[in-house]
């Protein structure tokens, strides 16, 4: 029996009500991310408006578009796997909403406070290739295998630099529960001086510019985007997929770089947490998720800036920077923050 | 009836409701287990294959032994199952039905399995037979609980048992140069 707002409720009452929060909390985040970036953001870079006609300033756009893909006709191809077909995008969407179990918002603002939490989401994000290899093998389309597989080689390469870039914070911390995390940066202090807490960023700069290029690899954008490359392959492992199947993959995609997002400023910037005594902790019980919610789109924007600035890699550049220089260069951070660790 | 029901899910012991659940785990994957074998397209038999280690999984969840599952998801549904899949559809991945993936050595696969079976039964239940899962540990302190669980892991994996570690890092780094050496003719 826990209190939540000030009322006793049993356990599954309080589950019920944490997940339907997560759940609005993600899909508000995510449709946030998606106007503000996919359609404004761009629209800017390249000098041109973008949707202005649904809503003010095409805010409603969005809305839109999600009507127009559930309305669509539900296609299967003729040869097509009917069965892994229709599982492959419900397999994309559960890793993508079970990582955010973890992922704390407040001082008890967490769906699930799990002992193992970084290692957790690290687990769940890894089962959405599954998912992306089932949907592009079961469309019965080249293009679609090709796609799938290339996504599959990616996903595998750019996995290990992504574990290994999080060691160094759970070195530092001792801890891999997020909570634990968060209070370790926002209770810190650089040499003395607590005035900002201790942002692993600031220790872990390497191991957080390697977290960033894998999460943007993991998340299949651009410069990364091979597995959906449109000039060669189509639209890879979506080539075959419309209405509501398609929509399940496009949500998938922009929660789960909401999701790298939070996990991102949980690690590195100091998650939902003011530093110090910036604000009283029952402050923090409305106001953290506020904070964690702008840092993790602040990071969005970092990857979709990235991602409209920079040209395709080629498939083998693509791997030899993640095989001879990520991993070398995550597992030097891993050994210096132990050496330091041992000798601070 | 209803109410000594009642009264069953109402104790503050986990032990009922871990039963219940592990009886429907073991269910889907004693069927899946039989998919994997008896399915008639490579693709869907990796496929069961997964619903077989994700049941591993949930069942390690079960012994509230969390970092283990969090491996096994992580090394056999993030990794094996993926290299499985994408080895198969590098290779040879038809779609629909194939007739060759079936032989004629289902009489000593049956022995062996079930030799395996009793050989693993028999161990289990000398070593662990009268031991009891103290679930009334379970307090709904999880993240305390489970980092304890977890360093208590870690310390005997790098105390106690660190020969072993060692040595098990070694025999993994030989299979791989092995498979290395193997695969590269040149």
């Amino acid at each position: 029996m826990t209190t939540v707002l000030a009322a006793d409720w049993a356990y599954w009452q309080e589950t019920l009500v944490k997940v339907g929060l997560g759940l609005v909390a993600v899909l508000l985040l995510t449709g946030a991310v998606v106007y503000m970036y996919l359609f404004k953001f761009v629209s800017f870079m390249q000098s041109r408006l973008g949707p202005m006609e649904a809503g003010p300033y095409g805010s409603m756009q969005l809305l839109a578009e999600v009507g127009k893909w559930l309305q669509k006709e539900d296609i299967f191809t003729e040869n097509s796997d009917r069965i892994v077909f229709g599982l492959a995008p419900a397999i994309v969407m559960s890793s993508t909403f079970l990582m955010f179990v973890v992922i704390p918002a407040g001082p008890n603002a967490v769906i699930s406070d799990l002992g193992t939490g970084i290692y957790y989401v690290l687990a769940m994000s890894s089962i959405a290739t599954i998912g992306i290899l089932s949907a592009g093998w079961a469309s019965a389309n080249k293009y679609s295998l090709m796609g799938g597989l290339r996504a599959a080689g990616q996903l595998i390469a750019y996995e290990l630099p992504l574990v290994l870039a999080v060691v160094g914070v759970v070195i530092q911390v001792g801890s891999l529960n997020l909570q634990d995390i968060v209070h370790a940066q926002s209770d810190g202090a650089i040499f003395g001086w607590s005035g900002i807490g201790n942002p692993f960023i600031l220790t872990q700069f390497v191991g957080f510019l390697i977290f960033l290029i894998a999460v943007q690899a993991e998340l299949t954008q651009s410069p990364f985007d091979m597995p959906i490359a449109e000039s060669e392959l189509v639209g890879g492992y979506q080539v075959e997929y419309t209405g509501i199947r398609f929509l399940v993959f496009f949500i998938a995609e922009f929660a789960t770089a909401v999701g790298f997002a939070a996990v991102a400023s949980t690690l590195f910037l100091g998650g939902w947490a003011l530093p110090a005594d910036w604000a009283s902790a029952s402050t923090m019980h409305w106001l953290g998720p506020i904070v964690i919610s702008a840092k993790a789109v602040l990071l969005v924007g970092v990857v979709f800036w990235v991602r409209f600035s920079l040209p395709r890699f080629r498939e083998d550049q693509l791997q030899q920077l993640a095989w001879k220089f990520l991993i070398p260069v995550a597992l030097l951070n891993i050994v210096v923050t132990g050496i330091l660790k041992v000798a601070f | 009836m209803t109410a000594q029901l009642i009264s069953l899910f109402a104790t503050e012991t986990f032990e009922v409701p871990a039963n219940i659940a592990f009886s429907i785990i073991a269910i889907f994957m004693v069927i899946a287990a039989i998919r994997v074998v008896t399915t008639d397209n490579v693709v869907h038999a990796a496929l069961w294959l997964m619903v077989v280690l994700g049941g591993v999984g949930l069942n390690f969840l079960l012994l509230q032994a969390e970092f283990l599952a969090m491996t096994q998801f992580l090394i056999y549904l993030g990794a094996i199952i993926v290299l499985f899949l994408f080895g198969v559809m590098l290779t040879r991945a038809p779609l629909g039905r194939s007739d060759n993936l079936d032989n004629k050595q289902r009489p000593i696969g049956i022995v062996v399995g079930l030799l395996v079976l009793g050989l693993v039964s028999y161990a289990v239940i000398k070593t662990f037979g009268s031991d009891k899962l103290d679930f009334s540990a379970y307090d709904g302190s999880q993240a305390v609980a489970g980092n304890n669980r977890t360093q208590a892991l870690s310390d005997a994996i790098f105390s106690q048992y660190l020969i072993p570690f060692e040595v098990i890092s070694v025999l993994l780094l030989a299979a791989l140069i092995g498979a290395i050496v193997i695969a590269r003719r040149d």
